[in-house]
């Protein structure tokens, strides 16, 4: 109860004991992150990297695809999931052709995205930019922040 | 190379070492496939996020160097929830060892990759010298 106090929820999502410990960690990191500039989240070990950024609105899911043509992507959304999945195709060089360097890696890929609140499935708008794949995600109506007036 | 793997995660590697930078920001380390055949030298970088217009590329006394700047893609009133990559400036210096003809250097940006063409100079063909008769 005191960390309630402490922290100012004003109400549990669940009744999960770990998901306390969750939000535990989570308000260390932001404690660190006072103390040391930015604090590294380790990432989810899936490729694509993303960066997931919110309006009030929308969500905004940033990825790096270099190489990767729009032909090969998809973008799958639920109501409380976004699925990015495809394949990155290096294109056969010259036969005859001598390598020096490849560090430029081909294959497939698969990722799911679970949003921190519910989102609109049928409002889903992607692009990809110079390489950069941008997935911007309506919120959905009950997600959206209201402004109450204080009478 | 349609092989079926799947991409495993590499975090975007940070420069350790550079000249000190005099613009401030992080520098990363581009990956790059390189091959010859024997009239060019091709380079292929993955760049993501970087404009031709702010992609430099200089070769000077057999040294090729790649600049890209990267503008960050978020709008002003984005708030972070996960940050998993950071971006900033692409760069990455190569010594060549062939000469190059540097008129005809080829460069192409598409979907965050470059293709860099570095075509070799054409062997000196051998000239004969006539000699007449004094």
């Amino acid at each position: 109860m005191i960390y309630r106090r402490f922290f100012g929820f004003p109400s549990w999502e669940s009744r999960n004991p770990f998901a306390e410990l969750e939000r535990m960690k989570r308000q260390m990191d932001r404690l660190m992150e006072g103390f040391t500039g930015p604090y590294q989240r380790p990432d989810a070990g899936v490729f694509p990297l993303i960066n997931l950024t919110e309006s009030a609105e929308s969500f905004f899911i940033r990825a790096e695809l270099p190489g990767v043509v729009a032909a090969d992507l998809d973008i799958q959304a639920t109501s409380n999931t976004v699925g990015i999945s495809g394949e990155r195709k290096i294109p056969a060089e010259n036969k005859d052709a001598r390598w020096h360097r490849r560090e430029r890696e081909a294959g497939k890929f698969s990722r799911i995205i679970a949003m921190p609140s519910e989102i609109n499935p049928d409002q889903v708008d992607a692009s990809l930019n110079n390489g950069i794949l941008t997935v911007v995600v309506h919120k959905a109506e009950a997600a959206k922040p209201r402004q109450i007036s204080v009478r | 190379m349609t092989d079926s793997k799947e991409i495993k995660v590499r975090e975007k590697q940070e420069l350790t070492s550079p000249a000190e930078q005099t613009t401030p920001g992080v520098v990363f380390t581009p990956q790059v496939d390189i091959f010859e055949t024997d009239k060019e030298i091709t380079l292929l970088a993955d760049i993501p996020g970087v404009k031709s217009e702010k992609l430099n590329i200089d070769l000077r006394d057999n040294i090729l160097t790649i600049t890209g700047d990267v503008e960050p893609g978020e709008a002003s009133g984005e708030e972070d929830v996960l940050i998993e990559y950071e971006t900033g400036r692409f760069y990455r210096q190569f010594t060549l060892s062939e000469v190059i003809d540097q008129n005809k250097i080829d460069a192409k940006l598409g979907d965050g990759v470059l293709r860099l063409t570095l075509p070799k100079v054409e062997k000196a063909a051998p000239r004969r010298i006539a000699i007449k008769a004094a």
